[in-house]
């Protein structure tokens, strides 16, 4: 086992190094240029263009200010914003548990759905059940996320007014955040009512954000039991006059989730890129949002430090899911 | 134990700290975040609303709904026979906010104006280099440096600003967000703490509101300012939503979960209207949109050519397709809403038979052209492809074969300005102070080609006018030389004007008082909610 961790972590740190290079020079093969960005329509002179780059360190060697970044991460120092002028960790630690706490829901949406669906639709091959599921979940699985969001919005929001329309937690609350997270934070802010308003601002957001994971995991899980049912040991079980719910619930679909745990390893890095949009459409303050402005102001020292920060919780995750395996199926054990 | 005791610590923090918010509060669903709050160091009309326009004073301000300045923490100011010097009394008694980070010991004096240019100024200044990439770009962009000779303290009450040349303009750079008034008290105490960073995050100012907090993203909350030195605001607190996609500003503001939002979709705009609870404000905005020719490059060096062109495009079409009435179409460089507007122009009638003729009498023949479109919407523009693929048609009407081109937004600006490129250039502009100069000299002045000047147009009679309004004090004298420009603009036709897009503001039916900025500001002091 730890020799295993041992061997996964060597695994990870050229990865992690490989990652900072695609990251570093990535955005800097994109046309434009943050400096010429800061002034807008208006012309910055070529003079003022050299100061403003040279204090930015961005007139070296490319190789210099790639060696000067990697020393900087390795010390923990991620850079500042070139827009915001603010430490790119701070904003990034600011921001997460907003990001975290949607995907979490996401996630545990997709999973707690997803999961008995495909297992249904398993038992139930080719009937209309199933076919109605597995195409839902082919319909989940293409739908565009910024017009599913809108769709929802305009319908429970805008039409019938079940949910608020977008942010974390209405504007009557106010406390200062304590973990980051509202659901938390707003049980410990004590306000009648805060809570309710919280859990009601998730609802639509996790909805979106979990469709795509919801209709992957479904298909996994379908595709995964069918194997597993037409086993030996499943035949022999019914044989033995086991109950039905025993034989899928117990010993089949125990044998069937290793390919759904990796499925849902890989749905984090799907769901962090789901985040983008479903956080731009919800106004929901995540790292997503963060992201997708600072391309477009060509704020490198974000785009460089959040892709690094992702990919390095993305790569834990995939760790975690790995050492996942030897508990549910005690023959790959490390 | 431990564990325990810090989460009960940040339990009753959380609870003493916390409030609801009262009757009176304001939501405004803004469109982006604030990049900081210390106006001296950003760009963007965004920051100036959940900055300069709440938080901070200036020694003059624009009145209300227009773009004359009128005294605010100067109660007035004297300028020398020779036009060099300003000197600006202040007003007596000005406080600065008390928050919950800074009390204030004293009121407003010359210190904390001095202070507040000369961070910006001078690079031997402890502030000028406070946080990473402080380039004091409008500072830099206004032509501040290059203007400045001094700053100093006559009395405590008394600041005097001497300049290198005489600039009109300069008052109105003295209103604009970048010029704001910050507290030297304040910063010398966050320099003592070693917290410098902390001006663009916690700001204290003069202005109407207090900051009192800011979620990343989210939320920026603000409560009115007791000692506030003008007329108090009507409302208690004000808070800023931040939704950046438009569709879903629309639904907050529909549902109630917000007063005002700026920048509805143009689609939009007609379902805003009819909705029973909510009604909308419109101005023309102080911008406008042009395709510049570039005029030392054959055949747009002929002003017959480019006189030609300009008939052959239907404007109106253009007005209509792509902001769906919400624009009107541009005749001259400056928008109607700013002084010294000349109406008395006449526009190049659209005509393509005429335009035709008029190209075959210049002598041209199976021109082929370039027609540059930019990759984004602006508020002057909403979808330059579009207005491009109308103009292409326009053209070839008139037997000229357009082929359109785009880039990158940066890479399009700069290589837009080179003075030897191809082709006509859609671009335009946002006013940034209501000065006429503003545009005309930043636009089309001869120092700007190779720079701003996408026509690379230099013209001697226009750039005289623009040169000698600059160092005219006299608003009336100003006027008439900048109507005069306008008149050279027209018969040189260095651009094809092509609109000045509207600025639309819905809200909901109970808010009073809103008034609507030519520069695109949003502030809310004189808002009020009626029930």
């Amino acid at each position: 086992m730890f020799r295993f961790l041992l061997g996964r972590l060597a695994v990870l740190i050229p990865t992690f190094i490989g990652v900072s290079i695609i990251a570093f020079s990535f955005i800097r093969l994109l046309p434009g240029d943050p400096v010429a960005l800061l002034s807008g329509e208006r012309v910055m002179s070529p003079e003022r263009h050299a100061e403003i780059s040279a204090q930015l360190g961005l007139d070296r060697p490319i190789v210099i200010q790639y060696l000067d970044y990697l020393w900087g991460v390795l010390r923990g120092d991620f850079g500042t914003s070139i827009s915001t002028k603010q430490p790119v960790l701070t904003q990034f630690m600011e921001l997460f548990p907003a990001t975290l706490e949607l995907s979490l829901c996401a996630i545990i949406f997709a999973v707690i759905l997803g999961i008995p669906a495909g297992v249904f639709a398993a038992i139930k091959r080719g009937s209309f059940p199933d076919q109605l599921i597995m195409g839902t979940a082919l319909i989940g699985f293409s739908m565009p996320i910024f017009w599913w969001g809108l769709l929802l919005i305009i319908l429970f929001s805008g039409i019938l007014q079940w949910t608020p329309v977008s942010g974390r937690i209405s504007l009557m609350y106010f406390f200062p955040p304590v973990t980051g997270f509202m659901l938390i934070d707003s049980l410990l802010s004590g306000q009648e009512g805060a809570f309710k308003s919280a859990v009601s601002h998730l609802i639509l957001p996790t909805i979106v954000l979990g469709t795509i994971p919801l209709a992957v995991i479904a298909r996994q899980t379908r595709s995964a039991m069918l194997e597993v049912l037409s086993e030996d040991y499943v035949r022999t079980a019914r044989a033995k006059g086991l109950s039905s719910f025993r034989v899928v619930g117990v010993h089949a679909l125990r044998n069937a989730m290793i390919p759904v745990v990796t499925t849902i390893g890989l749905q984090v890095g799907v769901m962090l890129a789901g985040a983008i949009l479903t956080e731009s459409i919800f106004s929901w303050p995540g790292i997503g949002k963060w992201m997708v402005d600072s391309v477009f102001r060509r704020d490198y020292p974000v785009i460089q430090g959040g892709l690094l920060i992702i990919a390095g919780i993305i790569m834990l995750v995939n760790l975690l899911v790995d050492l996942l395996y030897g508990l549910i199926n005690p023959r790959i054990r490390h | 134990m431990f564990k325990k005791s810090t989460f009960a610590a940040a339990l009753l923090a959380a609870t003493v700290i916390s409030g609801v918010a009262s009757a009176k509060t304001f939501i405004y669903c803004s469109e982006a975040s604030p990049e900081g709050f210390d106006p001296g160091l950003y760009t963007a009309g965004t920051t100036f609303d959940a900055s300069a326009h709440p938080v901070y004073s200036r020694l003059l301000e624009f009145k209300k709904g227009t773009t004359e300045t009128e005294p605010a923490l100067a109660e007035s100011y004297e300028v020398s026979d020779d036009g060099l010097q300003y000197t600006f009394k202040l007003r007596p008694g000005v406080k600065f906010q008390t928050t919950d980070f800074f009390t204030p010991t004293r009121d407003l004096n010359a210190d904390d104006v001095i202070f507040s240019f000369e961070r910006q100024w001078k690079e031997d200044n402890a502030w000028n280099k406070y946080v990473e990439g402080a380039s004091w770009e409008y500072f830099a962009g206004m032509g501040m440096p290059d203007l400045l000779q001094s700053i100093e303290k006559v009395d405590d009450l008394t600041v005097k600003f001497t300049l290198k040349q005489k600039s009109a303009p300069f008052i109105a750079n003295i209103a604009m967000p970048f010029a704001s008034i910050l507290s030297k008290e304040y910063a010398d105490k966050l320099q003592a703490d070693g917290k410098m960073s902390q001006i663009n995050q916690q700001p204290v100012g003069t202005g109407p509101f207090t900051f009192v907090g800011y979620q990343q993203d989210a939320v920026i909350r603000y409560k009115k300012n007791p000692d506030y030195w003008g007329e108090a605001p009507k409302i208690d607190d004000l808070v800023f939503a931040i939704t950046t996609d438009a569709s879903v500003r629309f639904q907050k503001l529909k549902a109630g979960e917000c007063h005002l939002m700026p920048y509805p979709n143009a689609a939009d705009v007609e379902a805003i209207k009819a909705d029973p609870n909510l009604k909308v404000m419109e101005q023309e905005g102080l911008n406008v949109a042009y395709l510049a020719y570039n005029t030392t490059q054959a055949p747009f060096d002929k002003v017959e050519v480019r006189k030609a062109l300009n008939m052959a495009i239907n404007k109106q079409a253009i007005v209509d397709a792509v902001f769906q009435g919400a624009a009107t179409v541009a005749k001259n460089p400056i928008p109607p809403t700013m002084w010294s507007y000349n109406d008395a122009i006449e526009d190049d009638k659209y005509d393509p038979e005429a335009a035709k003729a008029a190209l075959e009498a210049a002598g041209v023949k199976d021109l082929s052209m370039k027609v540059w479109a930019m990759p984004v919407a602006r508020p002057y523009m909403l979808n330059a492809r579009r207005a491009a693929e109308l103009i292409q048609a326009d053209f070839e009407k008139i037997g000229v074969k357009v082929e359109i081109v785009s880039y990158e937004w940066a890479e399009y600006l700069d290589k837009s300005k080179a003075k030897d490129r191809d082709g006509a250039v859609m671009l335009g502009w946002t006013g940034d102070n209501g000065d006429p100069d503003n545009f005309l000299d930043t636009l089309l002045g001869c120092d700007a080609v190779g720079g701003n000047n996408r026509a690379q147009w230099c013209d001697k009679e226009f750039d005289e006018l623009v040169t000698k309004a600059q160092e005219e004090t006299d608003v009336a004298e100003r006027t008439k030389l900048y109507e005069q420009a306008q008149v050279v603009f027209k018969r040189e036709a260095p651009w094809a004007t092509i609109d000045h897009s509207l600025s639309i503001v819905p809200m909901r039916k109970n808010v009073e008082g809103f008034v609507q900025s030519p520069l695109g500001d949003f502030t809310f002091d004189t808002v009020d909610i009626t029930e």
